[in-house]
Protein backbone atom coordinates (compact mmCIF):
# COMPACT_ATOMS: atom_id res chain seq x y z
CA UNK A 1 0.00 0.00 0.00
CA UNK A 2 1.26 3.93 -0.67
CA UNK A 3 1.98 5.79 1.65
CA UNK A 4 -0.69 8.20 1.21
CA UNK A 5 -3.75 8.27 -0.50
CA UNK A 6 -5.48 11.25 -1.99
CA UNK A 7 -8.69 12.86 -2.53
CA UNK A 8 -10.60 15.72 -4.21
CA UNK A 9 -11.23 18.67 -2.15
CA UNK A 10 -11.98 21.30 -4.85
CA UNK A 11 -12.90 22.17 -8.34
CA UNK A 12 -13.05 24.87 -10.56
CA UNK A 13 -14.17 25.56 -14.35
CA UNK A 14 -13.82 28.52 -16.49
CA UNK A 15 -15.06 29.01 -20.35
CA UNK A 16 -14.01 32.68 -22.40
CA UNK A 17 -17.11 34.89 -23.10
CA UNK A 18 -17.63 34.59 -26.77
CA UNK A 19 -20.55 32.17 -27.43
CA UNK A 20 -20.47 30.84 -31.21
CA UNK A 21 -23.58 28.83 -32.09
CA UNK A 22 -24.08 26.54 -34.65
CA UNK A 23 -26.40 29.02 -36.85
CA UNK A 24 -22.66 31.44 -36.54
CA UNK A 25 -21.10 28.84 -38.32
CA UNK A 26 -24.30 28.51 -40.96
CA UNK A 27 -23.40 31.99 -42.14
CA UNK A 28 -20.07 31.61 -43.18
CA UNK A 29 -19.60 27.69 -43.68
CA UNK A 30 -21.59 25.22 -45.97
CA UNK A 31 -22.90 23.37 -42.68
CA UNK A 32 -26.13 23.47 -40.69
CA UNK A 33 -27.21 23.72 -37.06
CA UNK A 34 -29.65 20.27 -37.65
CA UNK A 35 -26.27 18.56 -39.37
CA UNK A 36 -23.94 19.53 -36.26
CA UNK A 37 -26.31 18.76 -33.67
CA UNK A 38 -27.15 15.27 -35.21
CA UNK A 39 -23.58 14.43 -35.55
CA UNK A 40 -22.15 16.16 -32.60
CA UNK A 41 -24.66 17.02 -29.93
CA UNK A 42 -22.52 20.19 -29.82
CA UNK A 43 -25.43 23.26 -29.70
CA UNK A 44 -22.69 26.13 -29.21
CA UNK A 45 -19.30 26.51 -27.83
CA UNK A 46 -17.03 29.69 -26.38
CA UNK A 47 -13.82 30.84 -28.16
CA UNK A 48 -11.61 33.69 -26.40
CA UNK A 49 -9.21 33.68 -23.74
CA UNK A 50 -5.96 31.98 -23.84
CA UNK A 51 -4.87 28.81 -22.44
CA UNK A 52 -3.34 30.81 -19.01
CA UNK A 53 -6.15 33.30 -18.41
CA UNK A 54 -8.54 30.22 -18.35
CA UNK A 55 -6.26 28.17 -16.29
CA UNK A 56 -5.75 30.93 -13.88
CA UNK A 57 -9.39 31.85 -13.38
CA UNK A 58 -10.49 27.82 -13.13
CA UNK A 59 -7.36 27.33 -10.39
CA UNK A 60 -8.75 30.34 -8.36
CA UNK A 61 -12.26 28.61 -8.30
CA UNK A 62 -10.72 25.35 -6.87
CA UNK A 63 -8.93 27.23 -4.53
CA UNK A 64 -11.95 29.02 -3.27
CA UNK A 65 -13.94 25.96 -3.26
CA UNK A 66 -11.31 24.25 -1.00
CA UNK A 67 -10.76 26.69 0.63
CA UNK A 68 -7.18 27.23 0.39
CA UNK A 69 -4.25 29.87 -0.51
CA UNK A 70 -1.73 29.43 -2.98
CA UNK A 71 0.49 28.43 -0.43
CA UNK A 72 -0.73 25.61 0.22
CA UNK A 73 -0.21 24.25 -2.75
CA UNK A 74 2.40 21.76 -3.22
CA UNK A 75 2.60 21.49 -6.71
CA UNK A 76 0.97 22.39 -10.25
CA UNK A 77 0.38 20.16 -12.75
CA UNK A 78 -1.04 21.77 -16.19
CA UNK A 79 -2.45 19.90 -18.69
CA UNK A 80 -2.56 21.42 -22.44
CA UNK A 81 -1.93 20.10 -25.83
CA UNK A 82 -2.01 24.28 -26.93
CA UNK A 83 0.84 26.02 -24.75
CA UNK A 84 1.26 29.72 -25.09
CA UNK A 85 5.15 28.79 -26.47
CA UNK A 86 7.33 26.00 -27.36
CA UNK A 87 9.77 27.20 -24.41
CA UNK A 88 8.98 28.00 -21.45
CA UNK A 89 5.75 25.38 -20.53
CA UNK A 90 2.69 27.31 -19.77
CA UNK A 91 2.49 26.27 -16.46
CA UNK A 92 5.36 28.79 -15.03
CA UNK A 93 3.11 31.61 -16.44
CA UNK A 94 0.10 29.76 -14.43
CA UNK A 95 2.03 29.34 -11.49
CA UNK A 96 3.52 32.99 -11.49
CA UNK A 97 -0.28 34.58 -11.50
CA UNK A 98 -1.87 32.36 -9.13
CA UNK A 99 0.90 33.68 -6.67
CA UNK A 100 1.99 29.62 -6.26
CA UNK A 101 5.70 28.97 -4.82
CA UNK A 102 5.42 25.37 -5.75
CA UNK A 103 7.27 23.08 -8.41
CA UNK A 104 4.94 23.33 -11.89
CA UNK A 105 5.28 21.43 -14.97
CA UNK A 106 3.03 20.78 -18.37
CA UNK A 107 1.80 17.38 -19.81
CA UNK A 108 0.60 16.76 -23.05
CA UNK A 109 -1.43 13.77 -23.68
CA UNK A 110 -4.21 15.72 -25.77
CA UNK A 111 -7.81 15.33 -24.86
CA UNK A 112 -7.13 12.37 -22.30
CA UNK A 113 -4.73 14.89 -20.42
CA UNK A 114 -6.64 15.82 -17.66
CA UNK A 115 -6.92 12.23 -16.63
CA UNK A 116 -3.56 11.98 -17.13
CA UNK A 117 -2.88 14.58 -14.59
CA UNK A 118 -5.24 13.38 -12.38
CA UNK A 119 -3.14 10.33 -12.13
CA UNK A 120 -0.08 11.92 -11.87
CA UNK A 121 -1.07 14.21 -9.35
CA UNK A 122 -2.68 11.34 -6.95
CA UNK A 123 1.13 9.47 -7.49
CA UNK A 124 3.08 12.94 -5.92
CA UNK A 125 0.94 12.54 -3.05
CA UNK A 126 1.18 9.06 -2.72
CA UNK A 127 5.16 9.66 -2.56
CA UNK A 128 4.74 12.93 0.04
CA UNK A 129 3.18 15.93 -1.55
CA UNK A 130 0.44 17.48 0.76
CA UNK A 131 -1.64 19.30 -2.30
CA UNK A 132 -1.47 18.88 -5.86
CA UNK A 133 -3.37 21.63 -8.38
CA UNK A 134 -4.34 19.59 -11.69
CA UNK A 135 -5.63 21.93 -14.48
CA UNK A 136 -6.39 21.03 -17.29
CA UNK A 137 -6.67 24.18 -19.73
CA UNK A 138 -7.37 24.52 -23.92
CA UNK A 139 -7.48 26.98 -26.71
CA UNK A 140 -8.11 24.52 -29.61
CA UNK A 141 -10.00 27.61 -31.70
CA UNK A 142 -6.12 28.63 -31.86
CA UNK A 143 -5.48 25.73 -33.49
CA UNK A 144 -8.39 25.12 -35.69
CA UNK A 145 -8.61 26.29 -39.10
CA UNK A 146 -12.16 28.07 -38.95
CA UNK A 147 -12.90 27.90 -42.73
CA UNK A 148 -12.79 24.09 -42.22
CA UNK A 149 -16.16 23.08 -41.49
CA UNK A 150 -15.40 19.64 -40.42
CA UNK A 151 -13.12 21.02 -37.78
CA UNK A 152 -14.79 24.08 -36.91
CA UNK A 153 -17.59 23.16 -35.62
CA UNK A 154 -16.08 20.72 -33.23
CA UNK A 155 -13.43 22.89 -31.11
CA UNK A 156 -13.10 25.37 -28.72
CA UNK A 157 -11.61 26.60 -25.54
CA UNK A 158 -12.19 25.95 -21.64
CA UNK A 159 -10.72 25.27 -18.28
CA UNK A 160 -11.39 23.76 -15.43
CA UNK A 161 -8.76 22.58 -12.09
CA UNK A 162 -9.38 19.97 -9.17
CA UNK A 163 -7.31 20.60 -5.83
CA UNK A 164 -6.17 16.42 -4.66
CA UNK A 165 -5.11 16.65 -0.91
CA UNK A 166 -2.82 13.84 1.22
CA UNK A 167 -5.28 11.61 3.14
CA UNK A 168 -4.28 8.36 4.95
CA UNK A 169 -3.79 5.36 2.69
CA UNK A 170 -7.36 3.76 4.18
CA UNK A 171 -9.45 6.80 2.63
CA UNK A 172 -7.67 7.13 -0.55
CA UNK A 173 -9.87 8.24 -3.18
CA UNK A 174 -8.61 7.61 -6.43
CA UNK A 175 -9.18 3.83 -6.93
CA UNK A 176 -7.93 2.94 -9.96
CA UNK A 177 -6.77 4.21 -13.59
CA UNK A 178 -5.36 2.84 -16.90
CA UNK A 179 -3.58 5.00 -19.16
CA UNK A 180 -2.40 4.37 -22.49
CA UNK A 181 -1.41 5.43 -26.05
CA UNK A 182 -1.58 3.56 -29.65
CA UNK A 183 1.62 5.84 -31.32
CA UNK A 184 0.85 3.88 -34.94
CA UNK A 185 -2.36 6.23 -34.61
CA UNK A 186 -0.73 9.43 -35.10
CA UNK A 187 -1.97 10.10 -38.78
CA UNK A 188 -5.80 10.47 -37.41
CA UNK A 189 -5.64 13.27 -35.51
CA UNK A 190 -2.74 15.52 -35.26
CA UNK A 191 -1.72 19.04 -35.66
CA UNK A 192 1.68 20.18 -36.58
CA UNK A 193 3.90 22.99 -35.50
CA UNK A 194 1.72 26.60 -36.96
CA UNK A 195 -0.57 24.67 -38.46
CA UNK A 196 -3.84 23.87 -38.15
CA UNK A 197 -5.96 20.24 -36.32
CA UNK A 198 -6.18 17.41 -39.06
CA UNK A 199 -9.07 14.61 -38.30
CA UNK A 200 -10.17 11.28 -40.15
CA UNK A 201 -13.58 11.59 -38.38
CA UNK A 202 -14.67 8.17 -38.48
CA UNK A 203 -11.56 6.53 -37.56
CA UNK A 204 -11.19 8.58 -34.58
CA UNK A 205 -14.81 8.06 -33.88
CA UNK A 206 -14.34 4.44 -34.02
CA UNK A 207 -11.21 4.32 -32.03
CA UNK A 208 -12.72 6.43 -29.46
CA UNK A 209 -15.18 4.05 -28.69
CA UNK A 210 -13.09 1.04 -28.92
CA UNK A 211 -10.05 3.03 -25.94
CA UNK A 212 -13.08 3.99 -23.90
CA UNK A 213 -15.00 1.28 -23.25
CA UNK A 214 -11.50 -0.73 -22.98
CA UNK A 215 -9.57 1.97 -21.05
CA UNK A 216 -12.92 2.33 -18.53
CA UNK A 217 -13.18 -1.33 -18.20
CA UNK A 218 -9.66 -1.24 -16.73
CA UNK A 219 -9.93 0.97 -14.57
CA UNK A 220 -13.35 -0.23 -12.87
CA UNK A 221 -11.82 -3.47 -12.29
CA UNK A 222 -8.36 -2.33 -10.52
CA UNK A 223 -10.40 -0.27 -8.57
CA UNK A 224 -13.21 -2.95 -7.76
CA UNK A 225 -16.04 -2.05 -9.20
CA UNK A 226 -18.61 -2.51 -11.65
CA UNK A 227 -20.58 -0.53 -14.28
CA UNK A 228 -23.48 -0.46 -11.76
CA UNK A 229 -21.62 0.74 -8.62
CA UNK A 230 -21.22 3.98 -10.70
CA UNK A 231 -23.47 7.25 -10.10
CA UNK A 232 -21.62 9.55 -12.46
CA UNK A 233 -19.78 9.02 -15.45
CA UNK A 234 -17.46 11.85 -16.80
CA UNK A 235 -16.37 10.93 -19.79
CA UNK A 236 -14.40 13.49 -22.74
CA UNK A 237 -16.99 15.99 -24.40
CA UNK A 238 -16.10 15.31 -27.92
CA UNK A 239 -18.95 14.22 -29.07
CA UNK A 240 -22.75 12.76 -28.00
CA UNK A 241 -22.20 9.82 -30.30
CA UNK A 242 -18.86 8.96 -28.79
CA UNK A 243 -20.18 8.71 -25.28
CA UNK A 244 -23.49 6.95 -26.38
CA UNK A 245 -21.97 4.28 -27.93
CA UNK A 246 -19.21 3.88 -25.27
CA UNK A 247 -21.61 4.21 -22.93
CA UNK A 248 -23.84 1.48 -24.51
CA UNK A 249 -21.30 -0.92 -24.52
CA UNK A 250 -20.10 -0.40 -20.78
CA UNK A 251 -23.61 -0.81 -19.31
CA UNK A 252 -23.78 2.94 -18.36
CA UNK A 253 -27.04 5.47 -18.74
CA UNK A 254 -26.53 8.49 -20.28
CA UNK A 255 -29.21 9.60 -17.16
CA UNK A 256 -25.83 9.41 -14.94
CA UNK A 257 -23.63 10.80 -17.68
CA UNK A 258 -22.40 14.52 -16.92
CA UNK A 259 -22.69 16.27 -20.64
CA UNK A 260 -21.29 19.85 -21.27
CA UNK A 261 -20.34 19.58 -24.78
CA UNK A 262 -23.50 21.00 -25.88
CA UNK A 263 -22.43 24.12 -24.61
CA UNK A 264 -18.99 24.03 -25.28
CA UNK A 265 -17.95 22.38 -27.72
CA UNK A 266 -14.66 19.82 -27.48
CA UNK A 267 -12.42 21.76 -25.38
CA UNK A 268 -9.52 18.82 -24.89
CA UNK A 269 -7.99 19.03 -21.46
CA UNK A 270 -10.52 21.46 -19.81
CA UNK A 271 -13.50 19.33 -20.94
CA UNK A 272 -13.49 16.53 -18.53
CA UNK A 273 -12.88 19.21 -15.44
CA UNK A 274 -15.42 21.95 -17.38
CA UNK A 275 -18.17 18.27 -16.67
CA UNK A 276 -17.46 17.43 -13.38
CA UNK A 277 -18.10 21.02 -12.11
CA UNK A 278 -21.20 21.42 -14.08
CA UNK A 279 -22.21 17.79 -12.78
CA UNK A 280 -21.29 18.49 -8.92
CA UNK A 281 -23.64 21.66 -9.23
CA UNK A 282 -26.38 19.58 -10.40
CA UNK A 283 -25.78 17.58 -7.80
CA UNK A 284 -25.14 14.38 -9.61
CA UNK A 285 -23.08 12.98 -7.16
CA UNK A 286 -22.88 12.39 -3.41
CA UNK A 287 -20.20 11.89 -1.17
CA UNK A 288 -18.60 8.37 -0.91
CA UNK A 289 -20.42 8.10 -3.95
CA UNK A 290 -17.95 6.59 -7.24
CA UNK A 291 -16.99 8.74 -10.29
CA UNK A 292 -15.83 7.20 -13.60
CA UNK A 293 -13.49 9.50 -15.60
CA UNK A 294 -12.67 8.85 -19.02
CA UNK A 295 -11.13 10.45 -21.96
CA UNK A 296 -9.54 9.55 -25.13
CA UNK A 297 -7.74 11.74 -27.66
CA UNK A 298 -4.75 12.45 -30.01
CA UNK A 299 -1.68 10.06 -30.03
CA UNK A 300 -4.39 8.80 -29.71
CA UNK A 301 -4.58 8.19 -25.92
CA UNK A 302 -7.13 6.89 -23.36
CA UNK A 303 -7.20 7.50 -19.56
CA UNK A 304 -9.29 6.59 -16.95
CA UNK A 305 -9.84 6.55 -13.51
CA UNK A 306 -12.47 5.89 -10.85
CA UNK A 307 -12.45 8.44 -7.92
CA UNK A 308 -14.72 8.18 -4.67
CA UNK A 309 -16.37 11.58 -4.19
CA UNK A 310 -16.11 13.72 -1.15
CA UNK A 311 -13.79 16.46 0.55
CA UNK B 1 -22.51 -20.55 -43.27
CA UNK B 2 -25.41 -20.85 -45.80
CA UNK B 3 -26.55 -17.27 -46.82
CA UNK B 4 -29.29 -17.06 -45.71
CA UNK B 5 -28.13 -17.76 -42.10
CA UNK B 6 -25.42 -15.25 -42.70
CA UNK B 7 -27.87 -12.39 -44.16
CA UNK B 8 -30.01 -13.02 -41.31
CA UNK B 9 -26.64 -12.14 -38.39
CA UNK B 10 -26.49 -9.00 -40.41
CA UNK B 11 -29.58 -8.06 -40.15
CA UNK B 12 -29.65 -8.86 -36.78
CA UNK B 13 -26.64 -6.30 -36.53
CA UNK B 14 -28.12 -3.80 -38.58
CA UNK B 15 -31.51 -3.67 -36.49
CA UNK B 16 -29.71 -3.49 -33.34
CA UNK B 17 -27.26 -0.60 -34.16
CA UNK B 18 -29.59 1.73 -37.01
CA UNK B 19 -32.71 0.95 -34.97
CA UNK B 20 -35.03 0.18 -37.84
CA UNK B 21 -37.15 -2.92 -38.47
CA UNK B 22 -35.89 -5.69 -39.58
CA UNK B 23 -38.56 -5.41 -42.62
CA UNK B 24 -36.70 -2.62 -43.55
CA UNK B 25 -33.04 -4.60 -43.67
CA UNK B 26 -33.27 -5.55 -47.57
CA UNK B 27 -30.66 -5.87 -50.32
CA UNK B 28 -31.57 -2.58 -52.56
CA UNK B 29 -32.42 -0.59 -49.18
CA UNK B 30 -30.51 2.82 -48.90
CA UNK B 31 -28.29 3.43 -45.57
CA UNK B 32 -29.67 7.30 -46.07
CA UNK B 33 -32.33 7.33 -47.79
CA UNK B 34 -34.22 3.97 -46.36
CA UNK B 35 -32.67 3.86 -42.81
CA UNK B 36 -31.69 7.15 -41.90
CA UNK B 37 -28.56 5.93 -40.89
CA UNK B 38 -25.48 8.83 -41.32
CA UNK B 39 -22.01 8.29 -41.57
CA UNK B 40 -21.56 7.67 -37.97
CA UNK B 41 -23.93 5.19 -37.55
CA UNK B 42 -22.45 3.48 -40.55
CA UNK B 43 -18.88 3.23 -38.57
CA UNK B 44 -21.32 1.68 -35.45
CA UNK B 45 -22.85 -0.94 -37.95
CA UNK B 46 -19.10 -1.88 -38.81
CA UNK B 47 -18.11 -2.02 -35.37
CA UNK B 48 -21.22 -4.02 -35.00
CA UNK B 49 -20.16 -6.22 -37.63
CA UNK B 50 -16.72 -6.40 -36.80
CA UNK B 51 -17.30 -7.82 -33.29
CA UNK B 52 -20.41 -10.53 -34.64
CA UNK B 53 -18.37 -12.10 -37.70
CA UNK B 54 -14.90 -11.81 -36.49
CA UNK B 55 -13.69 -9.79 -39.08
CA UNK B 56 -11.69 -6.48 -40.00
CA UNK B 57 -12.87 -3.72 -42.36
CA UNK B 58 -10.87 -0.90 -43.13
CA UNK B 59 -11.92 2.63 -43.36
CA UNK B 60 -10.92 2.52 -47.19
CA UNK B 61 -13.22 0.00 -48.26
CA UNK B 62 -16.27 1.80 -46.89
CA UNK B 63 -16.14 4.20 -50.26
CA UNK B 64 -18.52 3.49 -52.43
CA UNK B 65 -20.89 1.35 -49.95
CA UNK B 66 -24.09 2.98 -49.76
CA UNK B 67 -26.41 0.09 -49.50
CA UNK B 68 -27.75 -3.46 -47.38
CA UNK B 69 -26.31 -4.93 -50.21
CA UNK B 70 -23.22 -3.49 -50.80
CA UNK B 71 -22.23 -3.98 -47.22
CA UNK B 72 -23.10 -7.28 -46.79
CA UNK B 73 -21.41 -8.55 -50.09
CA UNK B 74 -18.01 -6.65 -47.95
CA UNK B 75 -18.95 -8.35 -45.41
CA UNK B 76 -19.41 -11.69 -47.35
CA UNK B 77 -16.17 -11.49 -49.20
CA UNK B 78 -14.20 -11.87 -45.66
CA UNK B 79 -15.59 -14.68 -44.62
CA UNK B 80 -14.28 -16.30 -48.02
Amino acid sequence: MNMYGSKVVGWGAALPDEVVTNKDFEARLETNDAWITERTGIKERRMGGTTSSLAVEAAQKALANAGLQPSDIGLLVLSTTTPEQTVPATSGTIQAQLGLTCGAFDINAACAGFVYGLVVGHSMIATGTERVLVIGSDTLSKITDQQDRSTAVLFADGAGAVILERTAPEDNAVLGWDLGVDGSLVPILYCDHGGYLKMEGREVFKRAVLAMVSSAKTAMERAGVTADDIALVVPHQANIRIIEAANNRLGLSMEKTAIVLDTTGNTSSGSVPLALSAAVEKGMVNPGEYILFSGFGAGMTWASAVVRWGK
Amino acid sequence: MDDAKTFEQFKECAVKVLGVSPDKVVMEANFAEDLEADSLDIVELVMELEDSFSIKVEESELENVNTVGAAYELVKGKLA
